[in-house]
């Protein structure tokens, strides 16, 4: 048994930029541009940061369903970047994925049991009559009914596709869920009880998340640590207590300021970001973060800084710190 | 106290069909002063978003229909107003920005053209001098380079890009009223902090009154100085924003505050409200919160609460407290 469920080292996407009637690549889209990062088997690890950071790309990278530009993956020990057929379908019995959009994550045309006994019957695990027993118990896992195995998802609310979509990822006894946004689309009451019960299945089952989402505040209940990604970088990572008291990167610091806390008496000081995003076509040289820094030097426009580690296993990519 | 700016009165907005009648937003009241930012908070479907589609009179036909009570706009009754007339108010007295930018602009005309029709036909300025306002407008609004976007479109801007531009042509012709409907649920937080701080600007600047609709509370708490929290096409709580956060009353309210995580204390198990809310075809008799109430009593499910007020202007809908 390997130390990491999941390890990630320099991980990059460029997406081409096609143009004109040879369709010539005149660019590339830098979506994921040099990531590392492990997951330990039972750990949650959640990966926040504003839209187009590169944290959905990275998290489909990882299950296959994006092909990496370049460096690796390696799943339960087993270099899985360009693995192909039966060795892929055997990565896939290893980690699953969870979506955002429980209306378009399911079919609408298979049953509920369908959809859950699906992998089961494709990876051959069991039967088709044992797989539908089997999804029949994991519906009452994700607490619905065990019956509900022959209704089809429009009769279900929004929260319970979101368990129908989780109870389809733990069907082949997965050891790394990715979550990409799983409790973005849902009401406040039912994103509670979504989080609550991810975080009884992972006891339940010793799993190990990738929870990527853009709200902090979700991102701090389910995770144990915590990255944090601007414009394909991962800028910040570290234990969740150690991130979110004493963030490091001006990024980190922003971006924690910036979310609305529900309180009248902890207020905080906000530090309100100018521009936007630049593009990832054409990202900034230098620390890519530079463009809208508070606290810029003329050092990060220059060089890109490297990860160094401020406070146990807390790391930081900025020229401010080391 | 000075007469209210809006005030809603028994307001109901119901689709009706062959098949059921959905009560959308089932006799609510709301008062908006002058300069104050009053929130209405819920989930889906409970009703607040119809609420200022009523108050626009845009409510989608040909099912839905105000079929009772009266909104007093500046001591006029908007559901008394012909079309024309209320074509009139509407862009001028009363304004509002909605949640997909994307969608509420006009994918094929210039953003110039789009703000500058607002004052040509509210205010009757001609069109060269309406672009100069526009232009105005957009640098207020922290819009760079304005005068070249005056002549870009739409899908040339980014997100918090096309809201300013909202927030500009809503905010044009100085509305006394500003509705905004989800106004930042699309972006992203740095984004939001952004349009949120410009929204506080406009306040000072204008004496806008701002309605905000929201699901989050983390906005509330930061922009509101009046909360109304709907449940299922009604006004389960109403009260002023520091009230609503140190003393919540109502059990829905409490147990919404319950379920959010903190970005500052550890929970180790959220809150989190059992089942769903009831359909809006068919609501139960008694108090359309008892079913998921954690402290529901058997008269509950008998007898619907009125909303009474158990505290100098703390209003709450719920025979417990």
């Amino acid at each position: 048994m390997s130390e990491y469920v999941l390890e990630v080292q320099d991980l990059k996407k460029y997406f081409p930029i096609k143009s004109g009637v040879m369709k010539r690549t005149v660019g590339h889209v830098r979506a994921v541009d040099g990531v590392s990062f492990q997951v330990k088997p039972g750990e949650t690890l959640g990966i926040v940061g504003e839209s187009g950071c590169g944290k959905s790309t990275t998290g489909r990278m990882i299950m296959r369903l994006t092909a990496p530009t370049s460096g690796k993956i390696i799943l339960d020990g087993q270099d899985i970047t360009h693995a192909k057929g039966a060795e892929l379908r055997a990565s896939r019995r290893k980690s699953q994925m969870v979506f955002q959009d429980p209306y378009a994550s399911l079919n609408p045309r298979m049953s509920v049991g369908e959809s859950i006994a699906e992998p089961l019957i494709v990876n051959k695990v069991l039967s088709r009559s044992e797989a539908f027993e089997r999804a029949g118990e994991l519906l009452k896992t994700v607490g619905l009914r065990a019956g509900d195995i022959n209704r089809y998802p429009h009769e279900f609310s929004g929260g319970q596709r979101q368990r129908i979509g989780i109870a389809r990822a733990l069907a082949l006894n997965p050891k790394l869920i990715v979550a990409d946004e799983a409790v973005s689309a849902l009401d406040v009451s039912i994103q509670s009880q979504i989080l609550n019960l991810l975080m009884d299945l992972k006891h339940q089952f010793n799993l190990s998340y990738l929870f990527i989402s853009h709200n902090l505040a979700v991102v701090r209940h389910i995770s144990d640590r915590v990255g944090v990604m601007y414009l394909g970088h991962l800028v910040e990572i570290g234990p969740k207590q150690s991130l979110y008291h004493d963030p490091l990167h001006p990024y980190t610091q922003a971006l924690l300021s910036a979310a609305p806390e529900p309180s009248r008496t902890k207020r905080r000081e906000r530090i309100i970001l100018q521009g936007d995003v630049p593009s990832p076509a054409n990202p900034p040289s230098g620390c890519p973060f530079h463009t809208r820094c508070p606290r810029v030097m003329d050092v990060c426009r220059q060089t890109m800084p490297k990860p160094v580690q401020v406070h146990p296993d807390h790391w930081v990519a900025c020229h401010l710190h080391g | 106290m000075a007469e209210p700016l809006l005030a809603i009165r028994d307001l109901k907005t119901y689709f009706v069909s062959k098949q059921a009648t959905v009560k959308a937003v089932d006799g609510i009241d709301i008062d908006v002063n002058r300069g104050q930012v009053v929130c209405i908070v819920g989930e889906s479907g409970c009703g607040k978003s119809m609420t200022s589609l009523s108050i626009m009179r845009l409510v989608p036909r040909p099912y839905g229909k105000i079929v009772g009570g009266q909104i007093l706009f500046d001591g006029r009754d908007l559901l008394q107003l012909n079309d024309r007339e209320m074509a009139d108010l509407r862009g001028s007295d009363i304004a509002m920005i909605f949640q997909e930018p994307m969608t509420a602009l006009n994918p094929v005309l210039s953003i110039g053209t789009q703000i500058s029709e607002v004052l040509v036909r509210h205010r009757g300025v001609p069109k060269r001098e309406a672009l100069d306002r526009a232009v105005e407008m957009l640098k207020f609004v922290g819009v760079p380079r304005a005068e070249q976007i005056l002549r870009e479109y739409p899908h040339q801007l980014s997100g918090g890009m096309r809201q300013r531009v909202m927030i500009a042509m809503a905010m044009i012709c100085e509305p006394k009223l500003l509705i905004a409907d989800e106004p930042t649920t699309a972006l992203d937080v740095t984004i939001q902090a952004q349009v949120l701080d410009l929204m506080k600007k406009m306040r000072r600047e204008t004496n806008t009154s701002i309605i905000l609709i929201t699901h989050d509370l983390g906005v509330v708490a930061d922009m509101a100085d009046h909360v109304v929290v709907m449940y299922a096409g009604q006004v389960v709580e109403s009260v002023d924003a520091d009230t609503l956060f140190s003393e919540p009353k109502h059990p829905y309210t409490r147990a919404l505050m319950e379920s959010i995580p903190s970005l500052e204390e550890d929970k180790d198990v959220l809150y989190s409200i059992p089942g769903t809310v009831p359909s809006a075809a068919n609501f139960p008799k008694g108090c359309r919160f008892a079913e998921r109430c954690p402290i529901a009593k058997p008269s509950c499910f008998e007898k619907m609460p009125e909303l009474r007020e158990v505290a100098p202007g703390h209003l709450v809908r719920c025979d417990l407290v």
